[in-house]
């Protein structure tokens, strides 16, 4: 039958936060939220395995939160490719190992800062939208109309998003390794005289599969942690208007932090596994 | 009372320590428009938001075309719901879908209808709210009344059994007001669906009221016709309608 009883609950949670302490208050809806986040996971994975599978939904929410940013990924790994090369130009020049330069830009970009940046880009575009998004559509009753008109709208509006951002990232986190080896590329060459095919050789030689298939693991994750956690504020966004920049920001704020320490994890279990 | 379609039993909800409904029953027959009034905040928008399953009562029953919904699955409550149409007070039209896309999303479930039938039947819901010309233009680009009328049509398409309104004329100016009033007249001819309409317009609950009911506190004030209640003794439920 019917569910929701969130306001209920909220308001019983408000009266009893306020006559506690700050500290005591803060861990209880820190856990609170942790629950919340938790539960609203166990039935996304229960609402992805039902149909209706909602193909075409999926198929747009892929476009706009993949193509649309796009620009936005490309720009920032090709920057953090040609600064990476610039700022550690002269450390290794010290050295005489400035041919290490692609290799050691290579594995930092494909191991962590590809996707780690572009995750948290990531983040903030897509994440802060799908919550912004989610708000205003609980805030003016579609997310209502879609359960009275007898649609899942979990199925049509969660799983859907989900899926797609945690498709999508990997995708853009490659293209923004591609584009940031590119950066590097160009940022060798302000100073020196590389040409592309000796550039890619050294870049890709240092390269294993060990380097990139945890990498790419982990950018799933970080997907559909954003994924997850912009589609929970939003959905259970309470507060009218105010609730919807709330939980935009919330989040942007809640993913980020997510892709880190799903970060921290992924580089436990990778060491432990090929150490 | 085989009359009967929907029935509300004894429903009580509480949002925290506010008690919203304290004890209200109500019935709804076939093809009868039941106007419901009262203050802002005693519940009126909540009692329709249970009947429909969107809020969970904490007491009592609501029975929908003879079966508790307490009882029912959720596969068997959207059978359910599929035969109440629902118009929300912002009218909620999905803003990223064009008018078409907001009539043919209910249609989802139909699989075997053609592209032909279902443009059909966009176009004969939206006929009959006067706003066939709408038909490809987003919701951003229809003023107030424009969306509650495709709101309605949307409730429409369905050829629900029951109609909710809520606020069906809130934030419009009085001739608008007066032609919604007047399709919801229309809708009850045509569909011979049952309503209820939860409004604070007089003029509103005067065009489309067969019966009428006044909430006061979470409670059943009083239940009669617009004139019964209109010259009711209690000066509380009169001064609604002055």
């Amino acid at each position: 039958m019917p569910k929701d009883n969130q306001i209920s609950t909220g308001a019983v949670a408000g009266n009893t936060l306020a006559k506690e302490q700050p500290s005591t208050s803060a861990f209880k809806s820190l856990f609170e939220e942790v629950a919340g986040i938790s539960v609203f996971t166990m039935h996304f994975f229960r609402e992805l395995i039902r149909p209706p599978y909602e193909f075409k939904e999926f198929a747009k929410q892929a476009y706009l939160i993949g193509y649309k940013t796009l620009p936005l990924v490309g720009i920032t790994g090709f920057i953090m490719g040609l600064v990476l090369t610039i700022q550690s130009r002269p450390t290794l020049a010290e050295f005489g190992a400035e041919s290490w330069i692609p290799a050691m830009v290579s594995v930092s970009i494909v191991r962590e800062i590809g996707p780690v940046i572009t995750a948290l880009i990531f983040a903030g575009k897509v994440g802060s939208g799908i919550g912004a998004e989610l708000a205003s559509m609980k805030v003016t009753e579609q997310i209502d109309a879609m359960e009275v008109s007898g649609i899942n709208p979990f199925n049509y509006v969660v799983v859907t998003r989900v899926m797609a951002a945690m498709l999508m990232l990997p995708v853009l986190v490659i293209i923004a390794d591609a584009i940031g080896m590119y950066g590097s590329y160009v940022g060798i060459n302000i100073k020196g005289d590389v040409s592309f095919h000796l550039y890619f050789l050294q870049a890709f030689e240092k390269l294993e599969f060990s380097d990139v298939i945890p990498a790419t693991i982990k950018t799933f994750l970080f997907g559909l942690a954003v994924g997850l956690i912009g589609c929970y504020k939003g959905y259970n966004s309470n507060k009218g208007t105010e609730g919807v920049g709330e939980a935009a920001n919330s989040a942007v704020v809640i993913g980020s932090l997510c892709v880190f320490i799903i970060d921290m994890i992924a580089v436990q279990v990778t060491t432990l596994i090929y150490n | 009372m085989e009359d009967i379609v929907a029935e509300i039993k004894h429903v009580k909800k509480s949002f925290g320590a506010k008690e919203v409904l304290k004890d209200i029953s109500l019935t709804i027959n076939k093809g009868e428009n039941l106007v419901i009034f009262g203050k802002s905040g005693t519940g009126k928008s909540v009692l329709i938001k249970c009947l429909v399953g969107l809020l969970q009562p904490d007491d009592g029953e609501i029975i929908l075309f003879g079966k508790n919904i307490n009882d029912l699955k959720d596969a068997e409550l959207n059978d359910v719901r599929k035969k109440i149409g629902f118009l929300f007070q912002s009218a909620a039209l999905y803003d990223s879908m064009t008018v078409r896309e907001n009539l043919e999303f209910p249609l989802r479930d139909l699989k075997k209808s053609s592209a032909e039938d279902m443009d059909k039947l966009v176009r004969e819901a939206l006929q009959n709210v006067g706003l066939e010309e709408a038909i490809d233009k987003m919701p951003s680009e229809l003023s107030g009344g424009m969306k509650k009328r495709v709101g309605l049509a949307r409730t429409l398409i369905l050829k629900p059994e029951i109609i909710l309104y809520d606020e069906p004329t809130t934030g419009l100016d009085p001739i608008t007001s007066k032609e919604i009033s007047q399709l919801i007249l229309d809708v009850q001819k045509k569909y011979n669906a049952a309503a209820i309409i939860i409004t604070h317009d007089v003029e509103c609950a005067r065009i489309t009221a067969n019966r009428m009911m006044v909430i006061k506190e979470g409670i059943t004030a009083a239940e009669g016709t617009f004139k019964e209640l209109s010259n009711s003794e209690d000066e509380w439920v009169r001064s609604f309608f002055q």
